[in-house]
């Protein structure tokens, strides 16, 4: 499995060989991005909930040990098992032992993140245990054997005639064809035989109630449901900051995630899982996986409030311009960019650099994570620990000097324009990371701050 | 469970001596106008049929209408025609039922979604494996809000309960949407007013 991991930039740079693609790939997102505007303006109240949304998951990660205890006793009051992981390969071990126990060998899965991040399709696969991703878009991924490229959109890369060529291959149906209607009858039809047959569904968790024990699972498709209602056990796995304390806060929660996911008002489902239907057996897995040591970390440990929306990925135009293959983690984008490095440092120390830190993310998040500047302070940090490249290097000293001094700044940016102008090539090239099969783009004439200081001036007004 | 210790205690070591309080979680106001007609506005915008009736006969009608005499109908609602279901009955037998009725407890207005508990799916297995399903809502029933709709469900003990909004659906082939991914493939949702 260990495989040499190419970077960002040369994965980005793969990516971008196919213009037209590039262009497609963002539009696609953009749009997304869009719809999730248009849904959270009708909503007046829209950021007082992200501050609720904020303020819930900021009191929940400063009190996840008594959160947890008091979940784990409801859960269990409930008739359900609660398990403790201290890290993917625990997890993935409970996960089999569950699976070997009731002698099953075919599983479904719904989707979740967390065991994309503990790989657990591939540990399983090596036990012996055969796994169908049963939403839509992780089965056509997983067909073609990749990852998810985005934590929402699982095939968001993938053109319809590919994946009509996938399915006449893998499921037979008629070559060329690559209606969506037609392929997505062919994909329920093919998995109805897997609900109706599988003993064991797994599903992860968007929010774990601390109040009641329960669970809850969102998904458009119905895959989660279907899956634990035909099942004699349901594992659900989740990370240990999926906790909030109480279910009315649902409330605040499931009116941000969809519309900051796709645009919907509300997921299909939003299903409350409490007790086991009788004759079933449930499991909750709980898994910590570097996240309580992340907690530790001050900068960084509110990137733990991520309720997994995609929003920051729809809006990032590094994202949506590299593809989330890129990021060479489970979760790509700019949350993926602030997590992965916290895993591993050297690993990912090239995500932080993945960023222009224009901030869209920080701006569309529901539970407001401060992602670009997290993405700023991993960038020192790697620099710091010795683990990145001297031309990066060289970008980030300047790029911390200017950002520390808006003086500078604006002089920078003036002086920047000049030179793009009459010198591009001294801007075009390798020193400047963000320049690599892309032409800088047209430089304004006047930055935001010149036309507004000379039009404060015309206005007679001092700067 | 050395596990569990190994993580209770990490997450017991002190992380701020400002522990951010919980915060109440405010009641805004509803927006204005009829929660019932702003239910079937986003209901019918997220791909789910509304149909507005004022007595049981008039689902019944409905209903026979829109399915032939060999449909297997299930039914929840006992003013409703149907056939009912035989307790502790395997879930997989009802892989080819066409329709399924069943009476949430409300709807809410912002969302198009439709509260429903296991006590009245007849099995937990039904609103998801049916072909299509049928709600009945009364009109007075519709909530503006999902804090309205926890304020309602408030500490109820259900093993299971879910919110519906539409016939599930998926967009992950070039984001065009297409209803019926696994569950059903439409959602019927009588408005009932009395
Ligand atoms: S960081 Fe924020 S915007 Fe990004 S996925 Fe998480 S919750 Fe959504």
């Amino acid at each position: 499995m260990e495989q040499k991991i190419q970077d960002h930039a040369i994965l980005a740079d793969k990516f971008n060989k196919d213009i037209p693609r590039v262009d497609w790939h963002d539009k696609t997102l953009w749009f997304i991005r869009e719809k999730r505007d248009k849904a959270a303006w009708q909503i007046a109240e829209w950021e007082e909930l992200r501050e609720a949304a904020s303020q819930v998951k900021n009191n929940v990660l400063d009190n996840l040990h008594d959160y947890l205890l008091e979940f784990e006793k409801q859960a269990q009051q409930n008739g359900v098992t609660v398990h403790w992981a201290a890290n993917a390969e625990e997890h993935n071990r409970i996960v089999h032992a569950i699976i070997k126990e009731h002698g099953v060998t075919d599983i479904v899965k719904s989707k979740s993140m967390l065991t994309e991040e503990c790989h657990l399709n591939e540990y399983l696969q090596q036990q012996g245990i055969t796994v169908v991703d049963t939403d839509l878009g992780e089965r056509i991924v997983q067909l073609a054997g990749e990852p998810p490229s985005h934590i929402v959109l699982p095939c968001i890369h993938w053109k319809k005639e590919e994946i009509g060529e996938l399915f006449h291959q893998h499921l037979g149906t008629p070559k060329g064809n690559a209606d969506p209607q037609f392929l997505t009858a062919a994909a329920r039809e093919h998995l109805r035989q897997r609900f109706m047959t599988s003993r064991v569904a797994i599903t992860g968790v968007n929010f774990a109630v601390a109040e009641t024990g329960e669970v809850v699972v969102c998904t458009n498709e119905g895959n989660a449901d279907l899956g634990v209602q035909l099942a004699e056990v349901h594992i659900a796995c989740m990370g240990i900051e999926k906790i909030i304390p109480q279910r009315k806060h649902l409330g605040i929660f499931l009116r941000l995630l969809a519309r900051s996911a796709t645009g919907q008002p509300v997921t299909t489902y939003s299903s409350h899982f409490r007790k086991p239907r009788p004759g079933q057996t449930m499991h909750i897995v709980l898994v910590d996986n570097g996240r309580s040591e992340r907690l530790q970390q001050e900068s960084f440990r509110n990137a733990l409030k991520c309720i997994r929306c995609g929003a920051c990925m729809n809006t990032c135009p590094v994202y949506r311009r590299s593809g989330g293959h890129s990021y060479h983690y489970a979760i790509a984008g700019p949350i993926g960019s602030i997590l992965a490095p916290g895993l591993d440092m050297k690993k990912h120390a090239d995500l932080p650099f993945a960023s222009t830190l224009c901030g869209s993310c920080s701006n569309v998040c529901p539970v407001k994570i401060n992602i670009h500047e997290q993405l700023y302070e991993w960038r020192q940090v790697l620099v710091k620990s010795g683990h990145v490249s001297p031309v990066k290097k060289a970008g980030i000293s300047g790029m911390a000097a200017v950002l520390s001094r808006p003086g500078i700044y604006k002089v920078s940016g003036a002086v920047g324009r000049w030179f793009m102008k009459y010198i591009p090539a001294l801007v075009n090239n390798k020193l400047n990371p963000w320049y690599k099969q892309r032409e800088m783009p047209a430089v304004p004439k006047q930055s935001f701050n010149e036309w507004y200081r000379q039009n404060r001036k015309q206005n007679g007004k001092q700067s | 469970m050395e596990s569990r210790a190994k993580i209770l205690q990490a997450l017991s070591k002190k992380f701020t001596d400002h522990p951010a309080p919980l915060p109440d979680v405010k009641a805004f106001p509803p927006t204005a106008g009829d929660p019932v007609d702003k239910f079937e506005f986003i209901l019918r915008g997220i791909g789910g049929r509304t149909v507005r009736v004022s007595s049981y006969t008039e689902i019944d009608e409905y209903i026979a209408k829109e399915y032939t005499s060999g449909a297997r109908i299930i039914s929840l609602v006992k003013e409703v025609a149907g056939s009912a279901i035989t307790p502790d009955i395997d879930p997989h037998t009802f892989e080819n039922v066409d329709l399924v009725v069943l009476q949430p407890h409300f709807g809410v207005a912002e969302n198009g979604a439709a509260w429903i508990t296991s006590d009245r799916m007849g099995d937990r297995a039904l609103p998801f494996i049916s072909q299509h399903i049928a709600l009945v809502i009364t009109t007075d029933s519709i909530l503006h809000t999902m804090h309205e709709a926890y304020e309602q469900i408030g500490n109820a003990d259900h093993p299971f309960g879910t919110f519906i909004a539409g016939p599930s659906k998926t967009a992950d082939i070039e984001q065009s949407l297409v209803l019926g991914a696994h569950g059903p493939k439409s959602m019927t949702v009588f408005l009932l007013s009395r």
